[in-house]
Parts: C-alpha cells; structure tokens; sequence
C-alpha cells in the first residue's frame, strides 16, 4: 500500500467515521486516495474552522475528532483549533501534509515546519519520515489524544511518504514506555478525602470539564446527593450536573452565579474534580476560599497544586476515584445549615435580568431552552453571548453543552456546531453566537448548506463586540475604542449562500422565531436584534475576590 | 537556588526542542546542559542544571517534563545522593619559567597540561563545581584565554 492508502486503512481501523478538511498541493495522494475510500469528508471553507469541527465534533460524541490540512499555510490555519483543543482538552487528532522530506528545511513552497509551531499547543505530534512508521504513529496518536488528559496530537506527513509503497503492517498494541496516565487514584488519599468530607460542614464540590471527558455524571450525582453538597461548575463543566437539579448552584467565576461564589468563598471543604483553579474561577488568588481544605482529583498531576494549595491531592480519573469514594463514605456530613445558608443566598441574589427597552438576549437564551426543553446541543462563540448561554440555559446531560474555555476563540461555536451535529444527527443544534464572533467563520454557511448540515445559529446582534465594550464601560470609561460594527444584512447573507435568515426585532417574534428555525429544514440565522449595550451581570472584576461581584449583586 | 536534575528521554529528533521549550517557555535559562547517548542507542540521559528562584514553578516544570511523551524519567539530585563532574579545557598563557609553578597548581587537582605551543597550553580538568572554580581561581595568575566546560553530568549513588 501507499503512505496514503495506509493512512487511510488506518483511520478505518482506529473507527474514524468522518473527517474535516481542506485540499492541498502537500495532500494531493491522501486526496486521491479519499475520492473513493468509504470515510465521511466534510469539505469546510477554511482549515480553522475544520479543527474546530473536529473539536465539537469530539466534544459532542466523546470520539476522537479528525482533521487533514495541507502543508504550509493550510497547517498554520490549524493552529487556532488546535490550541483551542489543547487548552480545553479535547482529542483530535490533525493531519498535515508536509513537502517532500529532501525539501524539508529549504523554504520550499508552502513549507512550514508545523511540528516545531505545535509544539506547545499539541499533547505531542509527529513528523512521518518513513512509511514503515506511519500505521504505528497513527495507532499511538490515536491513543496518546484520547487517553489520560485528552488532547490534540499532530501528525505530519511529507508528499513522498505519502507516495511510497510498502507492505501494511498495523501493530495490534500501542507501547510507549514513556507514557502511562495514572487512572485509578492512591487508596490512602481517596480515605483521607472520605474522612475530610465526612468532618465538613460546609461542602461544596467545584467540578470541571474533567467530568465530562471522564463520563463520571453519574457518580458525581450519587455523591453529591449522598454528602448533601452544593455542586458548582466551571464552564467547562456545564451538563456535568444537571443545571435542575436543587444541588446545583449554576456556574462559579468572573461571571458565575452570585451564590455559587458566596458558598465557596465561605465553603469549609472543597472538593474539586476535573478542574484546574483556572484566574477565571479563583479571581484574586490570595483571597480565594480562605476558610477551606481542599481535595484535588484530577488526571493531570500538573494542574494539582498549580494555582492553589491543596489537601489531598489525588490524581486519576474522576469516574473511578468518584466511585471508589462513594464506597468509602460511611457517615454523611450534616449540611443542613450549609444549604440553608445557601438556600437564602439563591433567594437574595438570584440571576435577573431587566425587562425593559428591546429584545434581552438572557430572554432570547430561556426561550431556546424552554422551546428546546433544554435537550438541544448549545455551542456558542465567545463573549457576552457565551456568558449568557452559561447562565439561562440549564444543562441537564454531558456534551449539550460546547464552548470555547481556556483559550476563548470568536469563531469557534459555527463550526464546533457543524461538528457536533455531524455527530448527533438527531439532534438539535444551536450556536449562540454575537454579532462579531460569526463573523469570524461566517463562510462555513456554505459548508452548512452543501452537506445539509442543518445547524440554527442565533445572533445576538448588538452592533458591537459586547464583551469588551461591557469592560470599556465599567473601566475605560465608556471610551468605546474599536467595538462598534458594522455589520451584514444576517439574513440576505444566509439566503445568499442557500441557507435561511430570520430577523427579529420584537419580543413577542422571539418564540415564533426560534420554532420556525428549529422546523425549518435547512441551516438558519436568526438575527435578534438586541438591546445594545446590554451588560452580563454578575461580575467579578479581573483581579477582584471572587465574592467582589458587581451589577446589582452584593 | 541550581537545581541538577537528569532526564531519561526517547533518542529521537525534536526531543530536545521539546524539553528546551518547557524552560523556556517559562523565561528560564538552562544553566548547562549535557545529553549523550545511553547503554542502550535508544534513549538519551540529558543533566539539566538550572537556576530556579521560585520552588513552585520548578516543581511544574519538573512535573510537565514527566507528561512530555518522549520523557522516560526525571530524578531531581537536589535532595539525593549523587556524584557530578565536569570538565573542562582552559587555554592559558604560558611560559617555560612558569612550568613548575604551572604543574604544582594542576597536581592539586585532576588536571593535566594536553597541549602546549610556545605561548599557550591547553590544560583539561574534571572535577566537582567547587574543585573547577578554585582550579579556575588559581589559574588566572597565568591568564586564561579560552574557557570551555562540558556541562555537569550526575549520577545517583544508589
């Protein structure tokens, strides 16, 4: 077999059902090869948004996610999906083609050396210099994205490898000596965990993307419910707790939810799982939960004492080290002034939003959800519109919910949404974009429509780039450098490309508009035209302890 | 404080860029550097010294180096028994009348002149950090006109 056809049969072998790209001079074989081999290819209008795809396509599915770029400038439009995989890890892997290997290092054309510009943005990538090795690298990128802390891995293959013709060999084990994620957590820390829980008094679990990626829902239901504790989510972690549940206190953070930063800010224990005291969740460090112990369980031993000092470090996979404490706990703590206490703080300082002037965007969101009956995919882009899709739709199932965490890339929820509804056909998929973010991967309406990819977007149209004009506001003092748009008519633009376009201007054409997209068989924007200079509130300042939250909150 | 720690990596290309960006990454200069080849072809031992001022960020490299793939093993000789030497080739001045003045101070030491021309003598030494720098605090008397060291290397008594 070729390079290419190797490549390809080792795809199949690892499952791979689909996969995003766009052609190239440095692809030419793997192209060939792919114009009649039995494997899914989603031709996207740009290689960003075919990383992102494959990104929400693993985020949807929980598979790995695969991508195929070319040499040079198609690998470094990669770059940004693949950093954005690598910050929220998230297995894909990306595959490049790279000009022949006598030409490597001579600024040949489209020559970039994509392995040395991924380094610090992949789990670990590979520059193929034989045929021999490419079904063996394929196996163990495989394994090494989707395995222990997932992530991207990078393959490159340089023109001529991809040509060459040599006898398949597909190794049956994957071995790298040099790679053994710890799973199954220390019994002594996860008994030591046991008894700080059960001497608590005021508990709460802080719970990450971890949660997700691990499948550990429902052993984080069963323990929460068992100890009687409060459950607040990173965003990442959103759908890892049902968002309806009596427990669950919504997101935490620069923009979480007033009474989740109260109760852990006054919390006695905390037990974070799957997360990583990211400066969004913790605000001002030295003044973060200074009353409580903490117990650490994440997979990854670099994120465990990173940012704050921690108790009991246990490192594993949540799903196991969860079961295994809920073994462990004999005697529940007694909470019940705890949820009191919590329970007062949800009535004093609820999430509210003012119903007056034009169409609020948190209405735009609760009608989604309520219409939706909260079982719709959600992605958003990033910004204001991420934040009020973490506060006004409620989560209730692992992977409905996708955005963008560590690296907050605009652009990201169009074709995260693509990918996620490539995997879940049934359902039904929205991006809560801005007006501002869509634009940053607005020519995939094409790749929408030609593959009947049928996803809703909803713009929240505010004429500006919300987020950072909300910070001007408060802190540049309303200096509005840069923010302002000018933007397309939405609607002409989607019916343009052979998608459809709703605008609303009116409150009550909300709901009617969102049904109408939801029934219409095609990829639809809804541009909701929205008042302006709309703030998300609560928020804590950059810098600021986390229970400093300012907007009509304490 | 200089931490020596000792790396256990695949001997593959790219390995070395990868451990050198996790420092540098971080804005921290690698004091000296040693890799060679190993018993077996294929791994690499690397004796990384480097000079860390905060405890907490050396603790996270060390940990990231860990999670690098093509990493096998750290071991930190911070707080372990071990030995180290470097070595060294200094080219300094050099004269006949100074010969037996020269040789007294090199029999101090594990040094020897290798190469000598009319005006210059090349001398190698190997030894421990402290040894190096009083052989080096010695030789200035003579002038030393070039200086190379190998790096430290380090090894575990156990």
């Amino acid at each position: 077999m070729t390079g290419a056809e190797i490549l390809i049969e080792s795809l199949k072998r690892e499952g791979v059902e689909v996969m995003f790209g766009y052609p190239g001079g440095s692809v030419l074989p793997i192209f060939d090869k792919l114009y009649d081999a039995k494997l899914k290819f989603i031709l996207t209008r740009h290689e960003q948004a075919a990383a992102h795809a494959a990104d929400g396509y693993a985020r949807a599915t929980g598979k790995v996610g695969v991508c195929l770029a070319t040499s040079g400038p198609g690998a470094t439009n990669l770059t940004t999906g693949i950093a954005n995989a690598y910050m929220d890890s998230i297995p894909i892997v990306a595959i490049t083609g790279q000009v022949k290997t006598f030409l490597i290092g001579n600024d040949a054309f489209q020559e970039a050396d994509i392995t040395g510009v991924t380094r610090s943005i992949t789990k670990h990538n590979y520059l193929v210099k034989d045929t021999k090795d490419l079904a063996r690298i394929v196996r163990e990128a495989f394994y090494i994205a989707s395995t222990g802390r997932p992530g991207p891995v990078l393959i490159d293959i340089p023109v001529d490898v991809q040509q060459k013709d040599i006898e398949f060999i597909w190794p049956e084990e994957v071995e790298i000596r040099g790679y053994n994620p710890t799973c199954f957590g220390h019994p002594g820390q996860i008994k030591k965990a046991a008894k700080f829980i059960s001497q608590s008094k005021k508990p709460i679990m802080y719970v990450g993307g971890g949660i997700i990626t691990s499948g550990a829902h429902r052993q984080l239901k069963a323990l929460a419910e068992k100890i009687k504790a409060p459950v607040t989510m990173t965003l990442m972690g959103l759908g890892g707790f049902p968002g309806t549940h009596p427990l669950c206190l919504g997101m935490l953070g620069m923009h979480g939810t007033a009474y989740a930063n109260h109760a852990i800010m006054e919390a006695d224990l905390i037990i974070a799982v799957g997360a990583r005291f990211d400066d969004r969740v913790t605000g001002r460090l030295d003044t973060f939960a200074p009353h409580a112990k903490v117990v650490h369980i994440d997979i990854d031993p670099t994120s465990i004492s990173k940012n704050v000092r921690v108790d009991v470090p246990i490192v594993g996979d949540a799903k196991n080290i969860l079961g295994k404490l809920l073994e462990e706990i004999q005697k529940a703590p007694d909470t019940s002034d705890w949820l009191k206490t919590i329970d007062s703080w949800k009535k004093k300082y609820p999430l509210k939003y003012e119903e007056k002037g034009k169409i609020k965007p948190q209405y735009v969101i609760e009608q989604i959800y309520e219409i939706t009956k909260g079982d719709a995919i959600i992605t958003t882009e990033v910004g204001q519109n991420q934040m009020w899709a973490c506060q006004w739709y409620k989560y209730t199932h692992p992977r409905t919910f996708i955005s963008s965490g560590g690296l907050g890339t605009m652009g990201f929820g169009f074709p995260a949404a693509m990918g996620a509804k490539i995997g879940c056909p049934d359902k039904t998929v929205f991006d809560i974009a801005g007006d501002g973010s869509i634009q940053m991967n607005i020519q995939e309406l094409a790749t929408c429509v030609c593959n009947k990819i049928h996803v809703k977007v909803a713009i929240l149209n505010n004429g500006y780039l919300g987020m950072v004009r909300q910070w001007q506001e408060i802190f540049y003092k309303k200096r509005y450098s840069f923010t302002t748009l000018y933007n397309p008519d939405f609607v002409k633009l989607a019916e343009s490309y052979g998608a459809a376009g709703i605008r609303v201007n009116k409150k009550e054409e909300v709901r009617p508009a969102i049904k109408k997209a939801i029934s219409t068989d095609n990829a639809v924007f809804i541009d909701f035209h929205i008042e302006p200079e709309e703030n998300v509130y609560p928020m804590v300042p950059a810098g600021e302890a986390i229970n400093r939250m300012i907007g009509g909150m304490a | 404080m200089r931490h020596t720690i000792s790396v256990l990596v695949e001997n593959k290309f790219g390995v070395l860029a990868r451990i050198a960006g996790l420092f540098s990454a971080r804005g921290y200069n690698i004091t000296s550097l040693a890799v060679s080849e190993t018993l077996d072809s294929a791994i690499s031992y690397m004796t990384i010294v480097v000079e860390a001022e905060d405890e907490k960020i050396l603790e996270q490299i060390k940990k990231q180096l860990n999670k690098l793939i093509d990493v096998i093993t750290v071991t930190d000789f911070t707080k372990k028994e071990h030995v180290e030497r470097e070595l060294i080739l200094a080219k300094v001045n050099y004269s006949s009348k100074d010969k037996s003045k020269l040789e007294s101070l090199l029999n101090k030491y594990v040094a020897k002149i290798i190469k000598h021309k009319t005006d210059t003598a090349i001398i190698e030494a190997v030894g421990e950090r402290e040894q190096i720098r009083q052989l080096l605090e010695g030789l200035r008397q003579f002038g030393v006109k070039e200086l190379i060291r190998t790096g430290k290397i380090a090894m575990t008594s156990q």
